[in-house]
């Protein structure tokens, strides 16, 4: 198992694959190496056929507090456009089964553009999530301007980022950022109890569901709607729903195999 | 040093004091932050598992500081509130250990606020309350117009904050605004026997009792049940509960270690 990382750890269970992001001292800053073993990790799960549906989490105090300052305080434009900070995060778009956010404490910054990278966000009720990077003379550069505004609206989105001020799991709940909020000791484990049902389900129908939902965001309603349905015929030729349609009409249980 | 608060653990016990007798321990905003500082403490310190609060000589605690205001013509009261006084009143009810009020003498606007908040209000025989802000043209503040409708009900309620009548102890605790009175000189005792008692019992189920309750004065019967649930589940999970089990079976008294 590729345990061997710096910033990261992963644990398998069952077609859940749990993976934390271990900078504590630092909060989770993200820095391009912490990054860089992420996404060359979840990039790995998303190829291993033994998993279907992945956890991300940081720690009770962090998901991820944002990037690494240090790293970014004397560079130049240039020395930024060179070092290519982001190229890392456009991988995790591409990735094609789901990718559950657990978070606990503060989601700010590239913490909060990580955590609505993820397709679902389980919340600790101590959790804050937020974009301050307009506190530092500078804007988000990993899709808070652009992630946000089509989760939360034109108008919440504006606030949080001008503001700069970060918001409770209970506002980012009513916002709909987030899917839901629980105590903080089972954040965790209710993102790993929804990992486990959607790996329960067959596997390419929750790929095409996904990349599905991803399209509607950068298409037409007409181009997103063909492109559903050509998945949707798509998914008739595989075995799992030949499985699925029989084990309805049998009322028993089907076994997807992801085929 | 500020010398505002007094903080002293007995056992599993601390009593904080609110030491400004001279000022019948009116507040600054010195005050306020060594007292959220001290609940933090408290908070984080395992071994405390009940709270005393009570103030220092012949009040309890008179509210806001009047003298410090009166040569502030421009202080913005909201600002005041939104930095001082909101974040304490939050922090005692998400305090996840009992709080107890011991009145020792006169509670005056956010000083009313302040034992509001706290979970137990005992009062000296001597002590009275009184919702004053009226008198100076202003609103309750720090919870009152929250918290006092849901402790005497909304009759009284508004009885008391629309008139500004002093409220005498004994009349206080006939309304159900506190829980009882004791002869002076044994309030603290009184005080300290309870949080001794309130000290050995579950910490951790005392705690998300606490919270469920809070949480559920905000919640629908369907959200409550569900939080019950989570709650309980956490709950199931620690040493005190089992202990309680062992206990119950060997027909003991249980003895919990707010584990």
């Amino acid at each position: 198992m590729g345990n061997s990382y710096k910033y990261i750890s992963v644990d398998v269970d069952g077609f859940v694959a749990l993976v934390e992001l271990r900078r504590h001292q630092a909060h989770n800053a993200l820095n391009l190496e912490l990054m860089e073993e992420l996404v060359a990790e979840l990039e790995r799960l998303d190829v291993d056929d033994d998993v279907r549906c992945t956890v991300l989490t940081g720690s009770m105090r962090a998901f991820a507090a944002g990037a690494d300052i240090s790293e970014m305080v004397d560079a130049t434009a240039v020395e930024m456009k060179l070092r290519n900070q982001f190229r890392c995060w456009d991988r995790i778009r591409w990735l094609r089964k789901p990718l559950i956010a657990a978070v606990n404490g503060y989601a700010l910054g590239g913490g909060c553009e990580l955590a609505m990278a993820c397709d679902i966000i389980v919340a600790g009720e101590n959790a804050k999530f937020g974009q301050p990077e307009v506190n530092l003379g500078v804007m988000p550069g990993a899709g808070g301007t652009q992630r946000l505004v089509r989760a939360v609206g034109k108008a919440r989105a504006m606030e949080i980022l001008l503001l700069g001020e970060p918001i409770t799991a209970e506002e980012a709940l009513q916002f709909g950022l987030i899917n839901r909020v629980v105590p903080s000791e089972l954040c965790v484990q209710e993102a790993l109890g929804i990992a486990q049902v959607i790996s329960s389900k067959a596997p390419l129908a929750v790929q095409l569901i996904k990349e599905s939902v991803g399209k509607a965001y950068d298409s037409t309603l007409q181009d997103g709607m063909e492109y559903e349905r050509n998945c949707f015929y798509l998914l008739c030729g595989s075995q799992d729903k030949t499985e699925g349609m029989r084990a309805f009409m049998e009322k028993r249980q089907p076994f997807f195999q992801g085929r | 040093m500020d010398t505002s608060i007094r903080v002293e653990q007995r056992d599993t016990v601390a009593v904080i004091s609110l030491n400004r007798p001279d000022k019948l321990n009116a507040f600054t905003p010195e005050m306020q932050r060594a007292l959220q500082d001290v609940l933090t403490g408290i908070e984080r310190n395992e071994e405390i598992r009940a709270v005393v609060l009570t103030g220092e000589g012949r009040a309890f605690c008179a509210g806001q500081d009047l003298e410090s205001i009166q040569h502030h013509p421009d202080l913005n009261y909201g600002e005041v509130l939104k930095q001082g006084y909101n974040p304490l009143i939050l922090k005692l009810t998400r305090l996840d250990k009992p709080v107890i009020a011991a009145i020792n003498g006169v509670a005056a606007g956010a000083g009313v606020s302040l034992a509001l908040a706290c979970d137990f209000r005992i009062a000296s025989e001597r002590a009275s309350l009184i919702q004053s802000f009226v008198n100076i043209g202003l609103i309750p503040d720090s919870g009152s117009t929250w918290l006092l409708p849901r402790i005497i009900g909304l009759t009284k309620a508004i009885e008391v904050m629309f008139l500004g009548e002093k409220i005498s102890a004994v009349d206080a605790a006939q309304m159900g605004l506190i829980h009882r009175t004791c002869p002076p000189e044994q309030l603290l005792s009184e005080a300290l026997a309870l949080a001794e008692r309130l000290g050995k019992l579950p910490t951790k189920a005392i705690g998300m009792t606490k919270r469920a309750i809070y949480q559920g004065l905000g919640n629908t019967l369907e959200q409550s049940l569900a939080y019950e649930a989570q709650l309980q589940a956490l709950a199931g999970r620690t040493d005190d509960h089992q202990e309680g089990l062992r206990a119950f079976f060997e027909k003991r008294t249980p003895e919990y270690q707010g584990r």
